[in-house]
């Protein structure tokens, strides 16, 4: 399962809390209460609005360390010693040494830009993201990536630059281990 | 405390006064008809219906957000001044030299866009403005940003304005925002939220600009002095520390009209609270320093403010949920509503901020951001909460103004079936960039792979029943804006209110 239909599947549920929240409102706003009944629903308010808080305050604790304790992202301090690609991004087209690599071999890849701000996303055989960054000039960004399958991936820019963002791709061929 | 008057006095639009308001909100009402349409268009290239050339499909795309993104500014601006009048002594020509420079700063981008053939976005990212590999000039750059300078010009006139009148009357910007009353003292009920709202954006949203500003004008040097390079990186902090706040600016300015305007339609006292305060002192921190969650991706930036973007957006969710949201559902909860079109649209943009928040907050976070940054996600979500959020709030005052002439809101047959073309359009169209955005499609791109289609096909049938419905919005409004007033109100004798 992809990344994608986790955050899809979180979104949609999301959505549909808030649209139910409205409906069962909207579905009882028309019919006036009197004073002791609206007395009794704010009283019901508050009590809701202490358990939304919990809920909301226990969903931003749990779900910031699940996301952060583990920094998806490495640090950009120095080469780690594994195997370096480097991605070279210009109007409108990439550079990548070497094009090929290998299954289960830790990747890390170095992007920078010659000209103006690029998107280095890396998309799989089925078309769905894998992981990216962005190619800025004057800096190299490091991701770090190891490919579990092999296949014809595709480098696709992701940041706006001109006329010919769109066909800026390039095909990444990544072969079994051993295969080269 | 927000009146319960249908139509108070003090609210009344006479001469000069009611010229400028038209003026804004029928400029913004026919700009926004006319950048949905360049939207569709795009939508239907990408869906293969409509074919538009690739040169052309970009300066749309530029012209699109530009224009959606001032024209949102433009018509809340109206939306705060509107309100903020009736609490301090606004100058009217601080309004209308806004329009004047927003109206000039739209010529310029036009004009940059359409015969010089500017096609680098509203984003501006130093460096492609001065790349355009020969499809449009330094200069023509340089036209561009000069345009987007005098609508900051006139933006920050209009704050300084305000500021002034708020400080001339609260003493400071603090006690105006009621920080006062964060942790102690007994809040003063009739503290109007418009001030604390507007207060919170122009502290806001004159740092953003100023720091617009500031990018714009290093870009202007490096246009006429090539060799006076700008640090890509902290270029793009301050492109994107301008343009989150300018556009989450009209939200809050937005939002001013479901505050002053619902408990009139619900009938229900809807006062100012100690959790008020807190949300709106909570959010203008938020707003300032959240902006580093657009540049997650850019690994050189420094860590501590890649983990602060996520964090702060998540923590932008509480205000929102807990007490607009949650807020004005109390007030509507059980009050004996009737319907009217002013507070059908109220009740929607409240609907579209508060859903919409659900896909940013995720896309806000680090480990999502690094499978759906730069996807249709983005647009998705973004229109989310300006389309079904922003556009609603200023729908809601609009039509609450084209009924003050008879003193009653409007709520007619085809009104409810507009309203109907513009929720269902807006559902299909925005959940079809989510949709999209899950599958991996990438945004901002002329052609698009045969397999996202369907998506660009099903985003183009929502958004032409969306924009049916707004066309008829457009006539309606602007006809009811520009009917003469009431004898009564032309006269400046008081007329009879009614309240609900």
């Amino acid at each position: 399962m992809y990344l994608q239909d986790v955050i899809w599947t979180i979104a949609l549920t999301g959505m549909s809390l808030v649209a139910l929240g409205f409906l069962l409102i909207i579905f009882r706003a028309s019919k006036q209460a009197d004073e002791a009944t609206r007395a009794a629903s704010n009283a019901t308010a508050r009590k809701l609005k202490t358990w939304m808080f919990g809920i909301l305050l226990l969903i931003f604790v749990s779900g910031s360390w699940a996301t952060l304790h583990d920094y998806p992202i490495v640090f950009q301090d120095g080469s780690s010693g594994q195997q370096a690609v480097t991605v070279v991004g210009r109007m409108w087209s990439w550079d990548v040494i070497p094009d090929t690599i290998r299954t289960g071999v830790p990747i890390e890849f170095q992007v920078t830009s010659e000209d103006v701000n690029h998107g280095f996303a890396i998309y799989d055989p089925n078309g769905r993201i894998l992981s990216q960054t962005q190619a800025m000039p004057g800096y190299t960004n490091r991701l770090h990536y190891t490919f579990s399958q092999p296949g014809t991936y595709t480098i696709q820019c992701l940041e706006f630059c001109g006329m010919g963002h769109a066909p800026m791709s390039y095909p990444l061929e990544v072969v079994a281990k051993g295969g080269m | 405390m927000a009146s319960l008057t249908l139509y108070p006095e003090d609210e009344r639009l006479v001469g000069a006064s009611r010229v400028a308001f038209n003026l804004y909100m029928i400029t913004a009402i026919g700009l926004f008809v006319i950048l949905m349409i360049i939207g569709l268009t795009m939508r239907l290239s990408q869906a293969m219906w409509f074919e538009v050339q690739v040169d052309l499909f970009y300066k749309l795309l530029s012209m699109h957000g530009t224009g959606m993104v001032g024209t949102a500014a433009l018509s809340t601006t109206a939306v705060m001044w509107y309100f903020l009048r009736k609490y301090v002594n606004l100058h009217l020509w601080a309004f209308i030299t806004n329009y004047v420079l927003f109206m000039l700063g739209a010529v310029c981008i036009i004009v940059a866009i359409f015969i010089g053939d500017y096609g680098a976005l509203w984003t501006f990212l130093y460096p492609l403005p001065v790349n355009g590999m020969g499809l449009w000039s330094s200069y023509t750059a340089a036209l561009f940003m000069a345009g987007n300078l005098l609508i900051g010009v006139g933006s920050l006139l209009f704050y300084f304005d305000a500021a002034a009148a708020i400080i001339k009357k609260h003493g400071n910007l603090g006690r105006a925002l009621g920080v006062q009353w964060l942790f102690k003292g007994t809040i003063d009920p009739n503290h109007p939220k418009a001030v604390v709202a507007s207060t919170m954006v122009i502290i806001a949203n004159s740092l953003g600009i100023l720091a617009g500003a500031v990018v714009l004008v290093m870009s202007l040097i490096n246009v006429f002095y090539p060799d006076m390079h700008l640090d890509a990186l902290l270029a793009k902090n301050l492109t994107y520390w301008f343009g989150h706040m300018y556009i989450n600016a009209t939200i809050y300015m937005g939002v001013i009209a479901v505050y002053e305007l619902l408990p009139r339609y619900t009938g229900k006292p809807y006062a100012i609270s100690r959790p008020f305060i807190w949300s709106w002192s909570a959010s203008t921190l938020f707003v300032i320093i959240v902006y580093p969650h657009h540049l997650m991706m850019d690994f050189a930036q420094p860590q501590w403010l890649t983990i602060m973007g996520q964090v702060i957006s998540w923590s932008a969710g509480f205000p929102v949920f807990l007490v607009t949201t949650f807020g004005a559902l109390q007030n509507l909860h059980r009050s004996g509503i009737k319907w009217k079109t002013p507070s059908r649209f109220m009740i929607l943009s409240l609907f579209g901020w508060a859903a919409g928040i659900v896909p940013a907050i995720l896309d806000g976070t680090v480990r999502n951001n690094l499978v759906m940054h730069n996807t249709q996600w983005v647009p998705g979500h973004f229109h989310f909460y300006l389309v079904l959020g922003v556009l609603s709030m200023v729908l809601a005052l609009m039509f609450h103004v084209t009924g003050s002439r008879t003193q009653t809101p409007p709520n007619s047959s085809a009104d409810k079936i507009g309203f109907s073309f513009y929720l269902i359009g807006g559902l299909v169209f925005v959940l079809a960039f989510l949709a999209a955005g899950h599958m991996s499609v990438a945004r901002r791109m002329a052609t698009h792979l045969e397999q996202w289609i369907p998506t660009d096909k099903m985003g183009s049938i929502g958004a032409t029943i969306l924009i049916l419905g707004m066309i008829y919005f457009a006539v309606r409004i602007s006809i009811g804006l520009l009917r003469s007033p009431s004898s009564s109100q032309a006269t400046g004798a008081s007329s009879s209110s009614s309240s609900q």
